[in-house]
């Protein structure tokens, strides 16, 4: 079963990768690079292709066109075991009828691998469950079939390890500690993990590099931080953490910033953090970025009058504020509580201010909802 | 009172349980009891009771050779039934192909004919081929109407597997065959069980088909059958009654040891 | 080989087309089924238009087609009488088998596998014993009658056995398994969650059974009562242990045709007439059933 592709080493290359169902794209000419290595996440609404992506190259599913290819081998037509690529699959997929050993020396033995109890030892001891290895796997929590799950994948060392929403099964608490277990695990072991997930929390804590999807292509690929600081499309806003967008034009020019026109109040932008195509913007500034104050007070930095709060829910660190503007949208803000000064009540006037570099601007031919009303953690 | 109607509407469904198992049993019961009857003859009146028929069940011509004839006949039609209908299950739990919905109608129709027909039928061909009747034309018919049963029920098992268990085999390098041989087929081994237990059954219990192709072979209905005018002897219960808690015991003892299995290694 | 295993992988989520692995694995089943079901059958379509020629026991081929009318004439009682009763029990057999199939698949727990064999396992104690057994039990001096004799339920005149009721229990009793073990397969399918969710979404206990387990058991209801009212309308056994001559169903005459006066070109115009009308209910049925499963 060896050959020459299941040793392959490399980054991972997807070039215009497409798969139809009839009419309809699942994923749609997707071309991307996934250094050797990394921890790499695939973060989109449910429906939006991921898995698909994750089936085409573990060798599940085959691609209507495209290519894959790890380093320098193409195994866009190779069978599943032919590569040297294991899944964790989306509710685990154990054997049922063999023990947690037998499992995890499945593959290793199918590869004719000589030391199997050694092997499996090792990675039942990485993963802390060396005394579960009698056991059958319905006699397993979740929590421990996730882990039994990932050990099965990571002891056959390949080139890439895919998890389709491994987490996803689990409770909240323990996908936390999960989450940190398998950051771990990756370090660890040092492989490539594509970590499929809706869950922009747990994509931002674990990957190096995220790509966010939407109908079946990449919206936008980067860092965690990048992703949330400089978003390129309102998905990216709103699908990771929440954004105010607000309507308005380029009027202007002032060095590095763009002034912009909202409903006739001013505002600046970054040029480097603008990404329309012309004049017509949505003006973007996180919840969190924004101050406010009674409207007699001051502060430095762009500002909006005449807000008026029509709603306050207090949660404990923060305070979140819905800010009612003149031009009738509703402006969220998130004040940390960590002045002692009690919060502000409904029917406040109110001032928000912020700092213009903090702000981006995406291009206003966009719906600015795109992305929102999916609630990642209530799928 | 309220507390007693709560209990019982509570239960009812255990209630109409064990009546409809009582139902079930009643006949058997009654085979059991009378199995014990010190009988003259005939086994229609309660006589007393006595151990006699269950130490000497051969005691009485032909019916020995009658069981034999049945197990014999069972084992040889359900191993050749549970292999030819489990292929056509994965062909048509695993494959796409021109001529499904003809296979689909081929399996159901035996199931659809009453045995009457099927057995008569089958006895106007084998009289036109010149056949002998006796053993293999019991055989082959049992066969025949056993295929069909047992292709639902593997089908059934393999509809019910999870595809992602294989391809999870696939994943850890184990090619098609060695995905067949230690995912799919353990994984689909207790259907494939099941239908052989319905094969045997249906071919051991057969009396309709088997009357018509059997010439001068007895097996035990048949012999039941023949034997019920002029009076049954009560070895027959004891035979009827053994297989049963047989069949019982086996049936237990095997999934007793399966769960063994489970557990311990 | 590696090109015909290659097409023989459920690794892609699609049926694999294209392939002659299927073609192989049909192959001896269906050639079995081909040789000893179709083409009997087709032999026996043959002689039903037969008729006597010059020696004893001898038959031609005259295509005589009102063999079918004398059939059918000569025996509409019977016929008739078969479809009654094997509807009756039919229906008796599922007002008994559901709950019982229900109780296996929702109420028994680890015990549900020893009970699903308890409905089988009756079969290893013949079939034959046990219809003989339900005559004892409900003759004159069986345990049943001695008992309602005593409760003035009856009288001595009274005859529970070779009666038309007593060949339907008989009939009803003989393919309760074949009833039972469908229906418990589609109600084991049910996820007991939908079963929750329609009590979360304010269904009572009778509503969640009318509205959501009825419904998703119909495949089970269907294939239950086909299995039963199929076999129950060709037998002939029921009404010969159990019956009288007035209670004789069509299985007695054919059989009878067969196997004593040897009208072989008659029986097979009979058993003809039967699997036709039986195909015919069948088809009307599973119409009718196909399109209230998708209301
Ligand atoms: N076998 C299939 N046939 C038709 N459509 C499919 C099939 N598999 C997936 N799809 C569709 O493709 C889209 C992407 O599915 P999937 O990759 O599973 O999404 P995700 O994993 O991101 O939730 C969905 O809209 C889904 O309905
Ligand atoms: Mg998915």
């Amino acid at each position: 079963m060896a050959d020459a592709s299941t040793s392959a080493k490399g980054d991972l290359k997807l070039t215009n990768l497409t798969k139809s169902y009839g009419e309809f794209k699942a994923v749609d000419d997707l071309s991307l690079v996934i250094p050797e290595g990394s921890f790499f996440a695939l973060l989109g609404p449910s429906g939006c292709g991921k898995t698909t992506t994750l089936r085409m190259i573990a060798g599940l599913e085959e691609p209507t066109s495209g290519k894959i290819s790890i380093g320098a081998t193409d195994i866009t037509d190779k069978r599943p075991y032919q590569r040297p690529v294991n899944t964790v699959f989306q509710n685990y997929a154990l054997f049922p009828h063999l023990t947690i050993f037998e499992n995890i020396a499945f593959g290793l033995r199918r590869r004719g691998i000589k030391d199997v109890k050694e092997q499996v030892d090792k990675v039942l001891n990485l993963v802390e469950l060396p005394h579960l290895a009698d056991r059958k796997p319905t006699q397993l929590s979740g929590g421990q079939q996730q882990r039994i799950a990932v050990a099965r994948a990571i002891v056959n060392r390949p080139a890439l390890l895919l998890l389709d929403e491994p987490l996803g099964a689990l409770d909240l608490k323990l996908r936390r500690q999960m989450q940190i277990e398998l950051k771990w695990i990756q370090t660890e072991v040092g492989l490539t993990f594509v970590h499929v997930t809706h869950d922009q929390e747990e994509a931002m804590t674990m990957a190096d590099t995220i790509a966010v999807m939407n109908e079946g292509r990449i919206e936008q690929m980067g860092s965690p931080a990048e992703l949330y600081d400089n978003p390129k499309t309102a998905f990216v806003a709103n699908f990771l953490g929440q954004s105010n967008l607000i309507e308005g034009s380029i009027v202007d020019s002032d060095g590095d910033y763009h002034v912009v026109d909202l409903h006739g109040q001013k505002a600046k932008v970054l040029k480097s953090r603008t990404h329309s195509k012309n004049n017509s913007v949505l003006y973007a500034i996180r919840p969190e970025k924004l101050r406010i104050d009674l409207d007699n007070q001051s502060r430095p930095g762009n500002r909006f009058t005449g807000g008026r709060i029509v709603d306050v829910s207090y949660i404990g660190v923060s305070t979140q504020y819905q800010v009612e503007m003149p031009w009738k949208q509703e402006i969220m803000v998130f004040e940390q509580n960590d002045d002692g000064v009690p919060p502000l009540d409904k029917g406040d006037e109110v001032t928000l201010s912020w700092e213009p570099s903090f702000s981006f601007a995406l291009d206003g031919a966009q719906d600015a909802t795109a992305g929102s009303e999916v609630n990642p953690e209530e799928e | 009172m309220k507390t007693l109607t709560r209990w019982f509407s509570r239960n009812l469904i255990r209630i109409y349980m064990v009546l409809g198992f009582t139902y079930l049993f009643i006949p058997v019961a009654y085979t059991f009891v009378f199995s014990f009857n010190d009988y003259i003859k005939s086994n229609l009146v309660w006589r007393g009771f006595t151990f006699n028929n269950w130490k000497n069940p051969c005691g009485v011509l032909d019916v020995c050779p009658a069981l034999g004839n049945s197990m014999k006949i069972g084992l040889l039609a359900t191993f050749i039934a549970t292999i030819l209908g489990t292929l056509i299950a994965f062909a048509l739990g695993r494959y796409a192909f021109k001529g499904r919905a003809v296979t689909n109608t081929l399996i159901f129709l035996p199931m659809a004919s009453p045995e009457l027909v099927l057995g008569a039928s089958l006895l106007t061909i084998f009289l036109n081929l010149g056949m002998n009747l006796g053993f293999w034309t019991i055989v082959i018919a049992h066969v025949m109407f056993c295929i069909s049963f047992v292709v639902v029920t593997v089908k059934a098992r393999i509809a019910s597997l999870d595809p992602r268990l294989e391809q999870a085999a696939m994943d850890l390098y184990a090619d098609e065959r060695e995905t067949f041989r230690r995912v799919t087929f353990p994984l689909v081994a207790p259907g494939i069980a099941g239908a052989a237990l319905l094969a045997f059954s249906l071919s051991f219990d057969d009396f309709i088909i088997t009357n018509f192709n059997s010439g001068t072979t007895i097996t035990f209905p048949l012999y039941v059958y023949t034997h019920a005018e002029r009076g049954l002897p009560a070895q027959a219960n004891v035979i009827g009654s053994a297989m049963f808690f047989l069949a019982l015991l086996i049936v237990v003892a095997g999934q007793i040891v399966g769960k063994k299995v489970k557990v311990g290694k | 080989m590696a090109a015909v295993v290659r097409t023989s992988g459920a690794a892609t989520s699609e049926l694999k087309k294209k392939s002659l692995v299927p073609y192989f694995l049909l192959a001896p089943g269906l050639i079995w089924l081909a040789l000893f079901f179709v083409a009997p059958i087709i032999t026996l379509v043959s002689t039903a238009t037969k008729t006597p020629g010059v020696g004893i026991g001898e038959f031609v081929q005259t295509y005589r087609w009102a063999n079918y009318l004398d059939a059918i004439t000569g025996s509409a009682a019977q016929f008739s009488r078969s479809f009654l009763y094997a509807t009756i029990a039919t229906l008796l057999a599922l007002a008994i088998a559901y709950p019982l199939a229900y109780g296996i698949a929702f109420k028994s727990g680890k015990y549900k596998n020893i009970l699903l064999v308890l409905v089988v396992a009756p079969f290893f104690c013949s079939f034959i014993l046990r219809t003989i057994a339900w005559k004892q039990i409900l003759g004159q001096n069986g345990p049943l009658f001695r008992l309602l004799l005593d409760l003035h339920i009856v009288s001595d005149t009274t005859h529970l056995t070779a009666s038309a009721p007593a060949v339907i229990i008989g009939l009803a009793y003989n393919f309760l398994p074949f009833m039972t073990l469908p229906l418990y397969g589609s109600l084991e399918r049910i996820d007991p969650r939908v079963l929750e969710a329609s009590g979360d979404l304010y269904a009572n206990a009778f509503t969640t059974f009318r509205k959501v387990t009825v419904p998703l058991s119909m495949p089970g209801v269907v294939a239950g009562t086909l299995l039963t009212f199929i076999p129950a309308t060709g037998d002939y056994v029921n009404a010969e242990i159990l019956g009288n001559p007035s209670t004789k169903m069509i299985g007695n005459v054919i059989n009878a045709q067969f196997l004593n006066t040897q009208d072989y070109p008659l029986a097979a115009s009979l058993s003809f007439i039967l699997m036709i009308i039986i195909s015919v209910l069948v088809m009307i049925y599973i119409r009718k059933a196909g399109t209230e499963e998708l209301v």
